[in-house]
Formats: structure tokens, sequence, C-alpha cells
């Protein structure tokens, strides 16, 4: 399973090309050099100008051969900044959104210590509860790899600290690969498998 | 001139209350699709689109009231399908009395509504797509019940508009007792008549109070949509 990636998108002002194998691979740049545009184009939210994007060998979008996915075409498990929780879904609710049954929605919930919050309504969830709803919410639609922008942003010390046993949980826990972007070198040395930087 | 008989007075409520429901009903889906239509979708058209639907809101009532009359006169290109197909006329009845109702009432809900689903965060939108659902999944779960408090908002909006309907009824379909006179309809014949001023106040009375009602209801369905949860 391997990201190949090589577009040019927003009028030439975010050009990106790599290919890399699976594990967790990192973007890494500063803030503004359009790392959540390179997810959202990735994601299908965002149609690159040229270019094309491979994951696993799969076309999901091929500016030459005219092929451009939709979003729910492309498998994508994408985890926002912002945790971005349907506010009128309980946590059970939107862990099931994509699809998945009570039995796989408890494992992940387990996985990701956010079984006791499933009655809850996502306003009253904490940044680092609502964070590792989203990741679980992501990974019950049955992902073919991962996205994550910014994983431990926005977040306390200790909460950082739950975000990132997170990653590292659904790492083992999964074999998919995962595109992490963020614009801390820390954070990049010890998520990533492998670093890319992003030139702004 | 003596008061109404209560018996009237009823009447006159009933067939206001049948009127303006009717006419909300009616327009709620066309309402709707167009709130989303000019909320959502970017298309070359779009600007006189959206010109088309607050026409009425801006010309004078009694020029749409004309402008239905010619639509819906026997010769007329909608009056003339009607009397052909199905040998009805909507002239001097209360059917004609909703759809002047409809038309007034149209652009004061679709910008209602227009607002609440534009005040529905895209992000959300986008977040389901990247689940997996289609684009009528998401505006099914996502859209909709994020924006309904704001739709309920609008009906009720739309329905004390039609209840207060004036120009283009008695234009379209003049003021016929039991049939197209309406609340304020009626408060304009008791005003023609010499000693009519206690049923006027009566009848003002009735109209201040559904509109008030309405204003509450809407403004009470509002702020709940402020709270960023769904109603039902």
């Amino acid at each position: 399973m391997s990201f190949d990636v090589n577009v040019t998108g927003r009028g030439g002002q975010i050009a990106a090309r790599f290919a890399v194998p699976g594990g967790v691979t990192v973007l890494f740049a500063p803030s503004g050099a359009g790392k959540t545009s390179m997810l959202d184009m990735i994601a299908g939210l965002v149609t690159p100008d040229r270019g094309h994007i491979r994951v696993g060998g799969r076309t999901l979008f091929d500016a030459d051969a005219g092929i451009n996915l939709a979003p729910e075409q492309r498998r994508a498990g994408y985890v926002f900044q912002d945790a971005r929780l349907f506010p009128h879904k309980r946590v059970q609710d939107n862990l099931r959104y994509g699809g998945s049954d009570t039995r796989q929605v408890t494992e992940i919930a387990n996985l990701l210590d956010i079984a006791h919050l499933l009655d809850r309504w996502p306003r009253s969830l904490s940044g680092g509860e609502a964070k590792r709803v989203a990741i679980g919410r992501a990974l019950l639609s049955k992902p073919d790899f991962l996205l994550l922008d910014e994983p431990l942003a926005s977040l306390d010390a200790a909460r950082r600290g739950d975000a990132m046993n997170a990653v590292a949980t659904i790492r083992h826990a999964t074999r998919l690969p995962i595109l992490l972007v963020t614009h801390d070198r820390g954070e990049a040395e010890r998520l990533g498998d492998r670093i890319i930087g992003l030139l702004g | 001139m003596t008061d109404f008989a209560a018996g009237e007075l009823g009447g006159i409520v009933r067939l206001s209350l049948l009127i303006g429901g009717t006419a909300t009903l009616a327009c709620l889906p066309f309402a709707f699709l167009l709130a989303w239509i000019l909320a959502r979708w970017h298309f070359p058209g779009k600007v006189l689109l959206d010109g088309i639907v607050h026409l009425p809101l801006v010309v004078p009532p009694v020029v749409t009231g004309w402008m239905l009359l010619l639509a819906f006169a026997p010769a007329g290109p909608i009056g003339s399908v009607l009397e052909d197909c199905f040998g009805v006329s909507v002239l001097f009845r209360w059917t004609g009395a909703t759809i002047a109702a409809a038309v007034m009432a149209l652009p004061l809900m679709v910008r209602a509504m227009r607002l609440s689903i534009e005040a529905v965060d895209q992000r959300l939108e986008q977040a389901a797509r990247t689940l997996g659902a289609s684009r009528w999944r998401t505006y099914a779960t996502i859209t909709l019940p994020l924006a309904l408090p704001g739709v309920l908002a609008a009906a009720v909006l739309g329905f004390a508009r039609s209840i207060g309907e004036f120009g283009a009824t008695v234009t379209f379909v003049s003021n016929v007792p039991g049939e197209t006179q309406t609340l304020p309809l009626a408060i304009y014949a008791a005003l023609q008549q010499p000693g009519g001023e206690q049923q006027v106040w009566r009848l003002a009375g009735i109209s201040v109070a559904l509109s008030l009602g309405a204003l509450i209801a809407s403004d009470a369905l509002v702020r709940r949509a402020g709270r960023g949860m769904h109603v039902l």
C-alpha cells in the first residue's frame, strides 16, 4: 500500500510529488504551506489543477485520464484538524455514520478509550475526547488509508499525550498507511516512519 | 349595521386558516428546493432566479395580483389549461386566494430557509462525504436536520404572511364572503360600512393575536437553531 502523489493546485501555489510505501508518512512544513490543501486534494474535497493521485495502485485522480473520484468513493479516513463531529448526533451515531455495526464500534471505542463517551453529545466533549472520537469515526468508515491533519494541534500538553497514544495505537492495531501533516518538527520525528518536507 | 354573527366570524377565521395553511404547505417543498439551490449551487443565471423569486416582495401586491389574474383568467396561459383539462377555475374561489397567498409568501420563506441552509457548516458536509456519504445522503442526514429549525421558522413566517395577504388576493380573486374573504379582506369590508368599527376591532384583534403567536413560535424555533440542535 503506497501513496503516489504528483499534483499542482491552486494555480501553481501548491505542488508536491512523492511516492512512499505504507507506514506513517509525515508531511512537514511551516503553517500556510498548503499542507491541509494537499490532504483535501487526496480526499477529493479540492480538485488539483494537474497531476495524479494514486493510493495502493488505485487511481483517485488523474487530470490527463479525466479521472476524479468523488470524496465518498475514495475510502479516505480523514481526521480533520477541527474534529468536525456532527453536533446533532451522539458520539455513537457519529462513530456509526460510516456504516459500521455495533461490534466494530465497540471494538474501536475500546481501542481509543472512548467507550464511556458513546451516549454523550459532541458539544460536551473535551478537545482530546473529540479528537479521539474523530479518529474512531474515520477508522470505522472502513478506509483504505488515513489522512491526519495536525492531530496534536490545539490540544494542551496532557491531551497531546492522549492523541499521540491514539495515533500510536491505530498505527499498531491497523495496518493502514497513514499520511499525517504537521508544522511541528518534534511531532514529525516522534510519529513518522519517514518525513517529507513541503516547500511553501 | 349589526355585529357579525358568531358563526360568520368563525367562518372568516376558519377560511383564513385554511387558505394560510394550504398556501404554506404547498409552498414548503418549492421554497426549500429554491433555498437549497440558491444557497449551495453555482450556475449562470443564479442572480436572475434570485430576482424572480423575490419579485413579489418588491413589486406592488396589486401588480402581482393582476399578473396572476392574467395567467389564470379563462383565456390566460394557465387558466385555459385548467379549464380545458379539469373544467375548473380558481377565480373568485378559495383556491385562487391560496395561490395568491402562496406566491406572496414564497420569497419570505425562501429568504429565511436560505439563511438557515447557509448557516450549516460546509465542513461538516465535507466530513460526511469523506465518510462515504453521497451528496444526497449528506443533504438528508446533515444539511436538512441542521437547517430544520430555520426551515420550520420560515414556514411559520410564511403562514403569518399568508393569512395577512390583502393586495394580490383582492385584485386576483376579489372579496367574496365565504370564499375569498379572509381576515384582512373582511376588515376592509367592515371599514367600508358605517358603524362597522366594532367588527374591525374584533377582526383586527384576532389578526394581531394570530400574527403575534406566529412570530413567537418562529422566534423560539430560530433560537433552538442557534444552539446547533435539531428540533425533533
